[in-house]
């Protein structure tokens, strides 16, 4: 300890004290301000950078997540107008198709009901003109087989004969 | 501290001249006396407690033979009572036994164990006690240039160069480039590994100039002691004084209520306890500091001696085990132990701006109570 205080040298240590604060006076003011600034100043550049890089992936998430929830959106549209065209055609089909049916048979009926028409009219033009030959036929008949007296007597006889009996 | 290695490894050759010249400086080192290598234990361990001070000469390396010195004189800058006075160390001859009387200004001054003193009025020559103490001469308040000094400046001039150009280079871009690149992890390193943890997110940022200025200057001083150069700044008493006398200064200048309240009266015990307590914990406010100043110091300077002790093997077991084998031995121990230093450099600035950043902590966080 006495050898230790005997080497003590105020002069060296007065020396030191005054490089040390000048130094450090000299250091913090043309290096460590500035390098500390310079320091802080990027972390924080890279921590906004960072946070802006998150920012921007979360817009992009948000970004696919709104395309994938649009394109399922489209594809269900087209889809619901496809079955709906579907639907629609085999509506239409199946209209056209009654209506059809429905012509058909309204026509199918008149036409049935026109020739039944025909037909009547048809029978009664022949019932009339099948009288008017058989009348004819049967004034022919009669004029032939009246003809002679004993035939009209015989006819005469018969009719009487008949009456009797009645 | 990377400047330094590109240096170091850009100039390979000027680095192995340095790294012989310290294995010669220590084997023929004259310690006062002509033509007598430093051979024995006595002159070894006497050399290397040598070494453990400041200088007042940049010594590279010393001739036995011839008692030349090569090196560099650095100046002498001396308050005494007359005022200020200033010569060069190389007028001291290298002496280091009071024997060279230096005169200037009418005062006259001698060295003796790497201290100036200076003469009372009237004095030709020092006196020595039994204690080699000198009794008719005071030590003036010795501002001189000397080696430690012509270190911290050397390492003052690195930090403002490499840190300045590091700031300057967050002006061309985010990104610094070349040698700042390095530099910058180490800036991160302290602002998140030591001051925020322990002084906190809010606070931290006013002792960011001390506690980074404190760990670069700590390492790379601790650094350069493992140069060849032969510098021992971390290792001496009143460097790690200065730097644990700063973190007292700012602990209890930054202090807020809280820290007085739990020193002079501490909550949540009983009263005679909390009578008991202060003066521990005023002692405690000191004994912190107090254990900084004491392990720099002391790690820096085992550090020192151990490697020169193993660089030393390389003669004392020269006898024994012959010259080949010696050095070998030496070699590789002492090539372990740099190696280790390397380490403890960086462990005990770490662990000094560490315990600074603990202890500032302490004084300013706001207790939850």
């Amino acid at each position: 300890m006495d050898q230790l205080l005997n080497d003590f040298s105020p002069g060296l240590f007065t020396m030191q004290l005054v490089i040390l604060l000048v130094l450090i006076f000299l250091m913090a003011k043309f290096a460590w301000r500035p390098i500390l600034d310079a320091l802080n100043e990027r972390e924080e550049g890279i921590s906004e950078a960072l946070a802006a890089a998150e920012e921007a992936r979360k817009e992009m998430q948000n970004l696919q997540a709104d395309n994938e929830k649009m394109i399922k959106e489209a594809r269900a549209e087209r889809e619901a107008m496809i079955r709906e065209a579907r639907e629609m055609k085999e509506k239409i089909i199946a209209d056209a198709k009654e209506t059809a049916q429905f012509e058909g048979d309204k026509m199918i009926k008149q036409a049935q009901l026109a020739i039944e028409a025909e037909k009547k009219a048809a029978f009664a033009e022949l019932k009339s003109e099948v009288a008017s030959i058989s009348l004819g036929i049967a004034e022919k008949m009669i004029k032939g087989q009246l003809s002679t007296e004993n035939k009209q007597l015989e006819l005469v006889e018969e009719l009487m004969a008949d009456i009797k009996l009645n | 501290m990377l400047v330094k290695s590109k240096w170091l490894s850009k100039r390979p050759t000027k680095l192995f001249a340095l790294v012989l010249g310290l294995f010669f400086s220590l084997s023929t080192y004259a310690g006062g006396k002509k033509g007598d290598p430093i051979d024995t234990q006595e002159e070894i361990s006497a050399y290397i407690m040598h070494h453990l001070q400041d200088s007042h000469d940049f010594t590279l390396y010393s001739s036995a033979k011839t008692g030349k010195h090569y090196g560099f004189p650095l100046p002498v800058i001396l308050w005494t009572s007359e005022g200020l006075v200033t010569f060069m160390s190389s007028e001291f001859q290298h002496d280091d036994n009071g024997e060279v009387i230096v005169e200037k200004n009418g005062l006259k001054f001698a060295k003796i164990h790497t201290k100036i003193y200076e003469l009372n009025p009237g004095e030709d020559v020092v006196v020595f006690d039994d204690k080699h103490h000198a009794t008719n001469a005071v030590r003036p308040l010795d501002l001189s240039i000397t080696k430690s000094v012509v270190g911290m400046l050397l390492t003052a001039v690195l930090m403002f160069l490499g840190f300045v150009s590091l700031a300057r280079g967050y002006k061309k871009g985010p990104i610094p480039t070349g040698v700042a690149r390095g530099l910058e992890p180490l800036v991160i390193y302290v602002r998140d590994e030591i001051a925020r943890p322990n002084i906190g997110d809010k606070k931290y940022r006013q002792f960011m100039g001390f506690l980074l200025t404190v760990f670069f200057f700590i390492w790379t001083l601790n650094l350069l002691g493992l140069t060849p150069l032969g510098f021992n700044v971390t290792g001496n008493i009143a460097v790690t004084f200065c730097l644990a006398l700063c973190t007292f200064l700012i602990t209890q200048f930054k202090a807020n209520k809280d820290y007085w309240k739990h020193i002079f009266w501490m909550p949540g015990v009983p009263v005679p306890m909390k009578l008991i307590l202060i003066p521990i914990e005023l002692l405690g406010t000191l004994t912190r500091p107090f254990s900084l100043m004491i392990r720099l110091f002391a790690n820096m300077s085992a550090g020192h001696i151990v490697v020169m002790s193993l660089i030393s093997v390389m003669i004392t077991l020269k006898v024994v085990m012959g010259p080949v084998a010696s050095t070998g031995l030496s070699f590789v121990l002492s090539l372990f132990l740099t190696i280790l230093e390397i380490l403890i450099a960086f462990l005990q600035a770490f662990i000094f701006t560490m315990l600074s950043a603990v202890f500032i902590g302490m004084a300013v966080q706001d207790h939850e109570h």
